[in-house]
């Protein structure tokens, strides 16, 4: 009897302790961090409670932060999202088995690139002497005289297709699988055109997932600091550029804790991207066993 | 976010294509292939251009000339090696913390909680939807000061920023054995635990432990974000800061590091393909 009870407990008790250590230690590293920014967000100074840290950011030089972030973050998933689209489609229909390969494995690796090394290789080719810039200006297109500046917002959004683009490949890869060949066919054989055949099967079917996708790359645009830190030596004006200003100590006395309302703004527009993000790909899910 | 989706997709999607040149009468197929062309065209500048242009610049002297002094000059330079050898610490000790951590619970998960692997599968998510500058905000707040002052701090948090990676593929590895019935014939044969996690599951986890290790080490060599505001010089951090001095060096260096990255990478990717394609061999069917 005693024995029995013994096996029960430790039935009990041994799950809880093989999991006990993952769950310390994301709790630890992840959990309280986080709370931490959340908690930090709604105190003074003195450790009060209050909302004036949400109000500040909500104006003026933060507000406009926000702003551009989100732009930025728009910007960068609809153009590299589409562009996307066309080349994992491209990819797909192409008859080379090793291009397919050879792209899967490179979108795995750029979607994940970022910070120094894509600066310094944007600078060389698009700085004011890089590569292509005196390539351009050698047929009197020198981009730079046309208003274009790699070191400015817009600059920050053309670096930014460099991961954006492959990332949306990789999301958009097995979407198009799901497009049967068999629909396309029968499509055709019921006397379809082709534009016909996208605009009543093609596009609907793709369409929870084009979107799916483009919410994560909001998300991966707006939460990147890196690249645009590097790029424009913290110039330009986005929130995750505000927090790591304010993380310098590059802040108006008082303010300290400005930083953690910017984090807490950032965490509740990834959150309701994720959400919906959830809900999209419920619907996407649909057409992929 | 490359190991979010597990290669069996690939591989499903690549069987199921249509095959757009076994329909000889269609039409539609010169067009096609002209917006392909431009498609394949602009992605390929847009892609290779930046590589190329990066790689010129590094065998550059400040006149114009190739020349190979920026590679030349590298050992040399004050803090190169501080840095370059605390990212190598950063790494290693990042990814033996994160196996430790991570085996045992995902074996564990996939063996007696399988309930659990949905919460598994949450919170490994978690660091993608949390962005690093917001997590080291709060790190850098809630972290004791002695932890503050040492760099290992940053392993620490490096470890949360590749449970994404690392869960996925140790997952897809998992799910690839017939973990159950290996377990039942070592614990039958008389293993113990401790054995039969270290000779029965661990040699067959090796390829997709393999691809999480370079994941890590790739993950700690190229963390800009967290080191900065850490006040850490690890290598990203370092050609930042040396940029303003060489612009030629801190180049070469950090393409260096990029090929490096990329060339660890594509020898776990054959070595993994080999191996999952012998094991297609030894089970037949699959």
């Amino acid at each position: 009897m005693e024995q029995i009870r013994k096996r029960g407990l430790v039935r009990g008790v041994r799950p809880a302790l093989a999991m006990a250590p993952f769950a310390i230690y994301t709790f630890i590293g992840l959990g309280i961090p986080t709370l931490a920014v959340i908690s930090l967000a709604f105190r003074s100074e003195q450790g009060k409670l209050t909302l004036a840290n949400l109000h500040t950011v909500a104006q003026g030089t933060y507000r406009i932060g926000f702003e551009n972030s989100i732009i930025l973050a728009t910007i960068t998933s609809i153009v590299p999202g589409i562009l996307g689209v066309f080349l994992a489609y491209a990819i797909a229909t192409s008859h080379s088995g090793m291009l397919r390969r050879l792209v899967a494995a490179a979108s795995g690796v750029l979607a994940n690139f970022g910070g120094i090394n894509l600066t310094f290789m944007f600078i060389a080719s698009l700085g004011s002497t890089g590569v292509l810039t005196v390539w351009l200006a050698a047929i009197h297109a020198n981009p730079w005289h046309y208003g274009f500046n790699l070191y400015s917002f817009y600059g920050v959004a053309f670096v930014y297709m460099y991961f954006q683009i492959p990332l949306m490949v990789l999301v958009i890869t097995p979407a198009l699988g799901g497009l049967r060949p068999s629909w396309r066919e029968a499509a055709e054989n019921l006397g379809a055109s082709s534009f016909k055949y996208w605009r009543t099967v093609g596009i609907p079917v793709l369409l929870p997932s084009v979107l799916g996708g483009m919410l994560l790359l909001f998300g991966s645009g707006f939460a990147a600091y890196a690249t645009a830190d590097t790029l424009t030596a913290g110039t330009v004006t986005l929130a995750p550029i505000q927090i790591g200003a304010v993380l310098n100590g590059n802040v108006i006395a008082g303010e300290e804790n400005i930083g953690y309302a910017i984090g807490f703004g950032m965490l509740v527009v990834l959150s309701i991207t994720m959400i919906l993000y959830g809900l999209v790909r419920k619907r996407a899910s649909r057409w992929l066993r | 976010m490359a190991s979010l989706i597990p290669e069996i997709a690939y591989e499903e999607v690549l069987g199921e294509l249509p095959e757009v040149k076994s329909d000889p009468q269609s039409r539609r197929l010169p067009r096609i292939r002209y917006w392909r062309v431009i498609v394949f065209f602009l992605a390929g500048s847009y892609f290779l251009l930046p590589l190329y242009a990066g790689l010129r610049f590094s065998f550059e002297n400040d006149a114009g000339h190739f020349s190979f002094y920026a590679i030349e000059a590298i050992p040399s330079q004050t803090g190169f090696s501080q840095a370059f050898f605390l990212s190598l610490r950063l790494a290693a000790v990042t990814t033996v913390l994160t196996m430790v951590l991570m085996v045992p619970t995902a074996t564990y998960v996939h063996l007696k909680l399988p309930r659990m692997r949905r919460v598994l599968d949450f919170v490994t998510i978690l660091p993608i939807v949390i962005p690093p500058i917001v997590l080291i905000l709060g790190v850098l707040h809630a972290a004791p000061l002695w932890l503050r002052a040492s760099p290992y701090l940053l392993s620490l948090v490096y470890v949360i920023l590749a449970l994404p990676f690392v869960y996925r593929s140790l997952d897809a590895g998992l799910s690839a054995i017939d973990l159950k019935t290996l377990v039942e014939a070592s614990r039958s044969l008389g293993g113990k635990w401790v054995s039969t996690l270290i000779h029965v599951i661990l040699p067959n986890l090796r390829a997709a432990m393999l691809s999480a290790t370079v994941l890590t080490i790739a993950l700690v060599l190229g963390e800009f974000t967290m080191a900065s505001l850490d006040l850490w010089s690890t290598l990203p951090v370092w050609i930042y800061q040396f940029s303003q001095k060489d612009a030629h060096i801190a180049t070469a260096v950090s393409m260096l590091s990029l090929i490096g990255t990329w060339l660890l990478l594509t020898l776990i990717v054959s070595l993994d393909r080999s191996q999952s394609r012998r094991m297609r061999k030894r089970t037949g069917t699959l």
